[in-house]
């Protein structure tokens, strides 16, 4: 079974503080790490491989410093890497992202699973996964929290919903982006780590893949981000505490009964 | 399909149809687009897709919808992303829409960015506020990243359409105009569109406690101060009154207290009650991410540090196993007064 997974660095949002006077995020100094759910595709890949054979190729876009998060892919169980990094790839949204690992993918493949978290910490577009799968014509499902594949050319999935949990039964090749509940990630063995260490990490450009600059990067991207803001998201609380904890709760009666949640009906 | 009209469409919005039943975000979406539709001077259709549906399409037209386009397949029965994706591209192929809008539920954020990839266009995920730039007439759309620490504002100044799909709750469903009044045309399509290569196995649908949090009009959640499991009944019970859902912060569902359904943050669910408790929650970036536009927020923690308490609009600072028993029993106590 060959898999690919797609696999995004993000910033490191545990580490985020919060600036105390503009009440806005601090964002300087803040680490990168693989995108946690793409943590979870990875697992889904590697624990398929032990069941089924094959390899597992983590395929990525970014700076050079991303690198990092590739590294770790292989710590993490992946055999090999794809690693786009080209400066005519950068602000790419989600049309030429997609089409972008679309281009490594037939590259490198074909695959007979591709796999990515359902979105990502950074961007929360969960855009990407399917827009591969729709570009190179492939089935594909999405939100899905658990496999199962029986050898026989399908996959059955479980697909976490608002309302509850869709059954879905799709042939290969497919793309799934996956959940948490999916499974849980394991943590890099030593002997992961020293491969991760020694891995060769080839960098691919536009020219590899035989991309035409005008598919990727700002000039590929049908959007345009306009203007960004910094919203304020502190507010002034009417603290209570102490003796006054009783007249807290009071108030709190009231607001709830004012905004028709108690007393008032629905 | 009929043919009259078809340049006057400004805007066709996606529907939302689960288990017969017509999401609340249907509404909401197709009164946004009259807005936007006025500002165009053009038409808004709203498409349904369902194999049943409990209430009348018709009523779409209160909302402001120009057209209310229905498709009726057997194989709508359940959600099958090959078979949305491709209905929502024939349409749009047809009518051709300046704009195309979603509801960003799990079916909207499926089925659009599929759709826009085939099309070749712009599509914006999530958005929270939309608008017509009064010069361009393009759609500015806006939405949040980094969990709202981050707006902002983006165009598809020369794809068309002009594709978005938008937070439920995030705009007001307005009173229904029932002069406005516009019959639902039935549109028949070949079968060959309802071919798909996934196969629909089923749906076992969320009961009692796990019945989706986004949906609630108040969420009482807690986090490591809840100290254990046990505690969370306490929670229950309180939402119960109030007739919300519990959820939780990353810490409790990683010390599994409380499944991952439940999780409100950033790598958990986003959430925008009337009213949001956070109980013995510190309040780390990565949970304010997922309730920060919450109407009003109660903090219960016993740090008056606690950044929790920097976006909330009343904190309760002591020691929430005090403070949460005597809430419950004064809002007992007002319930058996009222009676």
């Amino acid at each position: 079974m060959r898999i690919a997974v797609l696999i995004k660095q993000v910033p490191d949002t545990d580490d985020v503080r919060m600036d105390e006077t503009t009440g806005t995020m601090v964002r300087e100094g803040i680490g990168a790490i693989i995108n946690p759910l793409d943590l979870n595709a990875l697992q889904a890949a590697v624990d398929l491989r032990s069941i089924n054979g094959g390899e597992v190729t983590a395929i990525s876009m970014g700076p050079p410093q991303a690198e990092a998060a590739l590294r770790e892919a292989i710590a993490l169980g992946a055999d090999n890497i794809l690693f786009i990094s080209d400066k005519r790839v950068a602000a790419s949204d989600t049309w030429a992202t997609a089409r972008t690992l679309v281009a490594a993918i037939t590259r490198s493949g074909p695959y007979d699973l591709i796999l990515a978290g359902e979105k990502a910490t950074d961007g929360e577009t969960g855009q990407v996964g399917p827009e591969v799968a729709a570009m190179m014509d492939l089935p594909f499902s999405t939100y899905v929290s658990g496999m199962e594949f029986n050898g026989d050319g399908y996959l059955k999935v479980k697909r976490t919903v608002e309302d509850g949990v869709e059954l879905q039964k799709i042939p290969l090749p497919c793309l799934l982006t996956v959940l948490r509940d999916l499974n849980e990630p394991v943590m890099p063995t030593l002997a992961g780590k020293k491969r991760a260490r020694k891995a060769e990490m080839p960098l691919c450009d536009l020219e590899s893949l035989e991309l035409s600059p005008s598919e990727t990067g700002i000039a590929g991207s049908p959007t345009r981000v306009v203007r960004i803001f910094y919203p304020q998201i502190t507010r002034t609380p009417m603290l209570f505490k102490g003796k006054d904890i009783e007249e807290g709760i009071a108030c709190l009666v009231r607001e709830l009964e004012n905004r028709a949640i108690l007393g008032g009906g629905n | 399909m009929t043919t009259t009209s078809l340049n006057q469409t400004g805007i066709l919005v996606l529907g939302e149809v689960r288990s017969g039943i017509m999401h609340s975000a249907t509404l909401e979406l197709t009164a946004k687009a009259a807005d936007l539709a006025t500002k165009l001077g053009k038409e808004v259709a709203t498409l349904l897709l369902f194999e049943d549906l409990k209430s009348d399409p018709a009523i779409l037209s209160h909302y402001g919808a120009d057209r209310v386009l229905c498709i009726r397949h057997k194989s709508l029965y359940l959600f099958d992303q090959e078979i949305q994706s491709r209905i929502l591209s024939r349409v749009i192929g047809s009518l051709k829409p300046d704009i195309v809008l979603a509801p960003a539920t799990t079916s909207g954020r499926t089925i659009m960015p599929a759709v826009a990839a085939i099309l070749h266009t712009g599509l914006t995920a999530d958005c929270t506020g939309l608008d017509i730039d009064p010069e361009t007439g393009q759609l500015l759309q806006t939405r949040p990243a980094i969990g709202g620490n981050i707006m902002a504002t983006i165009r598809t100044p020369d794809h068309r359409p002009q594709m978005a799909t938008v937070r439920p709750k995030t705009f007001p469903v307005p009173d229904p105009d029932r002069q406005r009044n516009a019959v639902p045309e039935y549109i028949e399509m070949p079968e060959a569109v309802f071919v798909s290569r996934i196969q629909p196995l089923g749906m076992e649908p969320a009961s009692g406690d796990d019945v989706n949090i986004q949906e609630r009009d108040v969420i009482v959640s807690g986090g490591k101060g809840l100290k254990k499991q046990e505690n969370f009944e306490m929670l229950r019970e309180l939402a119960s009154l109030l007739g919300g859902g519990v959820g939780a912060s990353r810490a409790a569902v990683d010390n599994r207290w409380i499944g991952y359904p439940h999780q409100v943050g950033l790598s958990g669910k986003v959430v925008s009650p009337r009213v949001y408790f956070a109980i013995g929650i510190s309040g780390s970036v990565q949970h304010l991410a997922g309730m920060q536009t919450a109407e009003f927020v109660v903090a219960i923690n016993k740090d008056p540090e606690s950044p929790i308490f920097k976006v909330a609009d009343l904190g309760l600072c002591g020691d929430l196993f005090d403070i949460v028993p005597r809430l419950i029993q004064t809002l007992k106590g007002k319930m058996e007064g009222s009676i």
